[in-house]
């Protein structure tokens, strides 16, 4: 039986579980363990739903950021570092549609494409696999200063790509 | 200024959490003081989102949905003096508008305008909710207080979203490329026509290596365009394709920022 609550988390589901789900199993690799950080996201949603702030930026993107989060903490099997109300991030789109996250994805996976190969993979090491700087250089063998300004210029390089 | 040179890198590092030790600990009491780094800080998280973007995968199980409503029927709705497992039926009107609220919030296109009558509404609960709990001075008061609340608050009243009316439909680009033949037709529609020294190029992004140009195309009254067999270096793998805005006589490497981009299948 469905009240005026539910059908409001249930429209947030339908609008952003496919991104939720998508950056927990690409992180996780495991479909069991991304569907249990879908539901606890949306339920950390459902508890606290002044946590989100639109102020704070767009729904989709911090819903992305907490998910990382959760599924790095997950896969490193360490306790939740970031307080969920933490996170303040801007300019990145909304991209709740699917004609709109379809579009964005590709025009990410380009520009990560045009990218040179050992850039991307410092960014997705310290994304995907939630990798500190310190290991990302130990594991390419790679001076510190390299990987950080790799990671740095990346980000800017995908800023750039959206026109900001 | 130079404190902020030295933290720039540690900034993006600290957005993915990448950054341990002493040179996290530094920049967490640089970032207490110092609102351009915070600012610079958000923004890079925004960037890191879009990695997340990126992610395209199969959509959840259609299981989840259900097991996520039931659980957050368990839970009950959100309360401010949390008691986690109380019945649904009890919940209070207020504390159901809030959500009812939030629903509005996810239809709406516009989240600006959302956003400050969230503020707003916050702000009314919190006047109303004192106002049940003391004393009532005026009671006039309360019921002018009422009034101006009622549209917002109540469950049934009527949500209207505005959106911007979209007079102009989206520039579309398809590619047709054959490598063993470095053969390529490409097709736009619906390009937004250009001042008179500029011109769209095709980029072809090669597995390794530089973008290749592809052509140099201005669109016709229409904003149709199309480019048939460019030269190509034969025999290339073509990772995506991507168009930016150079002079008319064309570029050797691209321009940002990227207007349009596309991967094959």
């Amino acid at each position: 039986m469905k009240s005026g609550d539910q059908s409001a988390l249930a429209e947030l589901y339908d609008r952003y579980s496919s991104v939720v789900y998508a950056v927990a199993l690409r992180i996780l690799g495991d479909a069991g363990a991304a569907e249990d950080v879908l539901q606890e996201v949306f339920l950390q949603l459902w508890r606290n739903p002044a946590a989100f702030d639109a102020a704070r930026g767009a729904l989709g993107a911090w819903l992305a950021v907490i998910t990382r989060n959760r599924a790095i903490d997950a896969r490193r099997r360490r306790r939740p570092e970031t307080d969920i109300e933490d996170v303040i991030l801007s300019v990145a789109p909304d991209l709740a549609g699917e004609a709109d996250r379809s579009r964005a994805a590709e025009k990410v996976r380009g520009m990560l494409a045009m990218m040179p190969a050992a850039q991307r993979s410092a960014l997705e090491m310290a994304y995907f696999e939630g990798m500190s700087h310190s290991e990302i250089a130990r594991k390419t063998g790679e001076p510190l200063g390299t990987i950080k300004n790799r990671i740095r210029s990346g980000l800017i390089a995908l800023r750039k790509a959206f026109g900001g | 200024m130079s404190g902020h040179e030295q933290f720039g890198e540690d900034l993006a590092l600290y957005a993915l959490n990448a950054l341990e030790g002493e040179a996290r600990t530094d920049l967490e009491k640089h970032l207490s003081s110092c609102p351009t780094c915070r600012s610079e800080l958000a923004q890079l998280r925004g960037d890191g989102a879009l990695l997340a973007f990126s992610t395209l995968g199969p959509r959840p199980p259609l299981r989840a949905r259900q097991r996520l409503l039931d659980a957050a029927a368990r839970e009950g709705a959100p309360q401010a003096t949390s008691r986690p497992a109380r019945p649904r039926a009890t919940a209070l009107p207020t504390r159901r508008s809030w959500w009812g609220w939030l629903g509005w919030a996810a239809t709406a296109a516009v989240v600006v305008f959302a956003a400050s009558l969230w503020k707003e509404n916050a702000a009314l609960r919190q006047i109303l909710q004192s106002a049940r709990v003391q004393a009532v001075q005026n009671v006039r008061e309360l019921e002018d207080l009422r009034r101006i609340a009622a549209p917002v608050l109540a469950p049934e009243a009527q949500r209207i979203t505005l959106v911007a009316v979209r007079t102009r439909p989206q520039p579309q680009g398809k590619a047709f490329y054959l490598r063993n033949r470095s053969s390529l037709v490409f097709v736009a529609n619906n390009m937004p026509s250009l001042p008179p020294q500029k011109a769209y190029e095709l980029w072809l992004i090669p597995a390794s290596g530089a973008p290749i140009p592809a052509g140099v195309f201005k669109p016709d009254a229409h904003g149709s365009a199309t480019v048939v067999n460019p030269p190509l270096p034969s025999g290339t793998e073509a990772k995506a394709f991507a168009i930016t805005v150079e002079n008319e006589t064309g570029a050797t490497s691209p321009t940002m920022p990227i207007l349009m981009m596309g991967t094959g299948e």
